[in-house]
C-alpha cells in the first residue's frame, strides 16, 4: 500500500526539480516554469496530509494556491514581456542593472 | 492496483518535470509541464481528490500553460542565448554550473532524512482509520464559503490586482 510517505517524498523530489531548474537554467521562462513546479509539490503535499487527516482543509488551501499561482504567472510573464522589449534577450544576467 | 498507478503517476511526473529543466526549447518545456501536471492530476484522484483533479487539467494545464505558450510563441526566442558575454560570465564556469544540481541534492536528502525520522507517516493512506472519506465537492464548497471566507474574498482582490498590474506593466510606454 502507498503510504503518506511514499508521497511525501515524491513531492520532496519535485520541488527539488523545481529548485534546481531555477538555480541552473538562464532563461526567464524555463525559472518560472520551475516555480510552478514547486508549486505543484507543495499542493500534492497538501492534499496528501488532508487525505491523511480526513479533512477538506487540504483540498480548500491547494484551490487557493491555484488561484496566486495563475496571479503569478500573468504579471511574470507580463514582466518578461516588458523585459523583452528593453533587451531583447530572456537571460536574467542581461537585466543586472537596475536602469538603462 | 492504486500502488502501480502511483508508481506510474510519480514516475511520469519526475520524468517530465526533469525534462522540463533538461532541454533548452522552452516550446517543448511548457508542453512537458502539461504531461507533468496531468500526471499529479492523476495522483490527486488517488487521493480522493477528483475536483481538484478536474481544476488542475482545467485551471493548471489549460489555462495558466495556454498563457506561458502564448507569451512563448509571441517572444519568439526558442533558444537559450549564450553570447560571448554568457560564456565568460563567473557563473559558466563548470564548478560553479553543478552547484545547482548539487543543492537540489542536497534538498532531496535533507527531506528523505526528515521523513524518515518522522512517525506515523507509514501507515496506509486507504486505511479506514485515516480519517473519513471527503471528497465531496459540496463539502468543499461549504467549508471555503464559511470558515474561508475571508481568503476567498482576498484572493479575488488579488485577482483584480494582478490583471490590473499585468495590463499595466505589458502596455507599451507612451500608450495612453
Amino acid at each position: 500500500m502507498t503510504s503518506l510517505g511514499h508521497y511525501l517524498i515524491l513531492s520532496a523530489i519535485l520541488f527539488a526539480i523545481g529548485t534546481a531548474g531555477v538555480f541552473m537554467r538562464r532563461n526567464l521562462i524555463t525559472i518560472l516554469l520551475s516555480i510552478e513546479i514547486m508549486l505543484n509539490a507543495v499542493n500534492l503535499t497538501f492534499v496528501a496530509f488532508g487525505r491523511h487527516h480526513g479533512a477538506v482543509d487540504g483540498q480548500i488551501i491547494v484551490a487557493f494556491v491555484m488561484t496566486v499561482a495563475a496571479a503569478e504567472a500573468a504579471v511574470g510573464l507580463a514582466i518578461i514581456v516588458a523585459l523583452y522589449r528593453h533587451r531583447e534577450s530572456l537571460n536574467p544576467d542581461a537585466f543586472t542593472s537596475l536602469k538603462w | 492496483m492504486s500502488d502501480v498507478l502511483f508508481y506510474v503517476f510519480g514516475a511520469v511526473a519526475v520524468l517530465t518535470s526533469a525534462l522540463v529543466i533538461g532541454q533548452g526549447n522552452p516550446m517543448y518545456s511548457v508542453l512537458l509541464l502539461v504531461a507533468s501536471f496531468g500526471a499529479i492530476s492523476g495522483l490527486y484522484v488517488l487521493l480522493d481528490a477528483p475536483f481538484l483533479a478536474v481544476i488542475q487539467i482545467i485551471v493548471y494545464a489549460g489555462a495558466i500553460m495556454v498563457l506561458f505558450l502564448y507569451v512563448v510563441m509571441l517572444l519568439n526566442a526558442p533558444q537559450e542565448d549564450a553570447g560571448e558575454w554568457d560564456r565568460l560570465h563567473p557563473l559558466r564556469e563548470p564548478g560553479a554550473a553543478r552547484l545547482g544540481a548539487v543543492l537540489a541534492t542536497l534538498l532531496v536528502v535533507q527531506l528523505a532524512w526528515a521523513l524518515s525520522k518522522t512517525s506515523g507517516i507509514r501507515r496506509a493512506i486507504g486505511d479506514d482509520d485515516s480519517g473519513p472519506l471527503v471528497s465531496s465537492v459540496a463539502e468543499i464548497g461549504r467549508v471555503m464559503f464559511t470558515d474561508y471566507t475571508f481568503a476567498f474574498e482576498a484572493t479575488s482582490l488579488l485577482i483584480l490586482v494582478a490583471m490590473v498590474g499585468a495590463i499595466l506593466l505589458a502596455r507599451r510606454e507612451g500608450e495612453r
